[in-house]
């Protein structure tokens, strides 16, 4: 290698170096800000203000759903498996939506705990499987679950 | 090279092409609906192919464009130059198709989350990259400015990876591409490994063909250049 090819090689691994670190830095001070959701447990610790509108992503607790007979208006709790935060919803829920299912929901909380969600997204996990192999698991009792992905990732401070 | 790459490139068409038929063929019919999506599921055969091959383009761009900053080679740059449209269509296709799956399934066109957001980006840094060569005058100070973005951009590719491991996101974790066995069941798993085969030979296909246009185009005035054109047109 010629010493002016060394110096170019050198000069493209700072550059790329530099610039690592440089994002490295910024995704790093940005971190709260690119976490799409908060966890169930980062509401209860008290680390939203109530009032401010922020996403909260859990999964729907197992036989927590309670349907409005006369509107469109559903309750549910929503769970981290840690804590658990009461949702209210007025509105379409996505197809993907149940029990034991992951989703998003934008809103915000109010003085009591209580949350006003004004738009439903379902998360879907990473798991794809036929009809018949699901059923299977499922009576075998090896579905893998949605857990996974809600691990508690978000450390904010407050 | 202009050989290498005349000899390879009906290769590669036969190839795609057998992969593509066989891969759809498998996914769209053969394959079962999935348990809690049906149907909608197998837009993954074009959209998780598609995705990788944007950031495997890429990374063919920035590696070449590396090389072409420190050895001056003048072939690494014409890959580099010939990847960039090829990688664009596949991140905009990776993104349509992933806004067509997001709507039904999550209920959103588009939410700006870590993994959506960061594969914006590479398109963006796909289009900048042609841009930035069409803007500048002269052929030796374009190649060399769109090199040094192309290797800065490669900073984004591990973020698109990592992205929904690092963050809360919408978008899914990998099925595949993890050291765990795949959370997906064997017959989904197929087809798909081989429309990514199948994506794999189209993109370099592509290449080869562009890569050939290419340098006849920068060594019309070469002597060999005027030799082959003088046996086409005498033949």
């Amino acid at each position: 290698m010629t010493p002016k090819r060394k110096q170019r090689l050198m000069l493209v691994s700072l550059m790329l170096a530099g610039v690592g670190v440089a994002a490295a830095l910024g995704v790093n001070a940005f971190r709260d800000n690119i976490m799409l959701f908060h966890s169930p447990s980062d509401v209860v610790a008290g680390n939203v203000a109530a009032g401010t509108p922020f996403r909260i992503g859990g999964m729907v607790v197992e036989g927590s759903v309670a349907r409005d007979q006369n509107s469109l208006e559903v309750n549910f709790q929503l769970t981290d498996l840690g804590q658990s935060v009461a949702v209210s919803f007025d509105g379409i829920l996505p197809d993907l939506f149940r029990e034991g299912q992951g989703i998003v929901a934008l809103g915000s909380i109010d003085s009591s705990g209580k949350f006003t969600a004004t738009e439903v997204l379902a998360k879907h996990d990473e798991n794809y499987m036929p009809l018949e192999v699901a059923d299977a698991l499922e009576r075998a009792g090896n579905m893998p679950g949605t857990e996974a992905t809600f691990k508690n990732k978000t450390t904010v401070s407050p | 090279m202009y050989r290498v790459a005349g000899i390879l490139s009906p290769l590669l068409a036969g190839a795609c092409v057998l992969s593509l038929l066989i891969g759809l063929y498998l996914g769209l019919v053969v394959a079962p609906a999935d348990y809690e999506q049906g149907d909608s599921y197998r837009i993954i055969f074009i959209h998780v192919p598609a995705a990788w091959m944007s950031m495997f383009v890429y990374m063919v761009m920035a590696i070449s464009s590396a090389v072409f900053l420190i050895w001056r080679l003048k072939i690494a740059d014409v890959v580099a130059v010939a990847s960039a449209p090829i990688g664009a269509a596949f991140t905009a296709v990776a993104l349509l198709t992933g806004s067509f799956w997001g709507k039904p399934m999550w209920g959103t066109w588009w939410i700006w989350d870590a993994r959506l957001t960061s594969e914006l980006v590479l398109l963006f840094l796909y289009l900048g990259y042609i841009a930035l060569r069409g803007a500048m005058e002269t052929q030796q100070g374009a190649a060399r400015a769109a090199a040094i973005l192309a290797v800065v951009g490669v900073v984004n590719i591990p973020i698109i990876h990592f992205s929904v491991e690092w963050w809360n996101t919408l978008h899914q974790p990998a099925s595949i591409t993890k050291f765990d066995k795949p959370s997906m069941h064997i017959s989904m798993l197929r087809p798909l490994l081989i429309m990514v085969f199948a994506f794999q030979t189209l993109y370099f296909f592509n290449l080869m063909v562009r890569v050939r246009t290419l340098i006849l185009e920068r060594e019309a005035r070469s002597s060999w250049v005027a030799a082959l054109a003088g046996e086409r047109t005498n033949g």
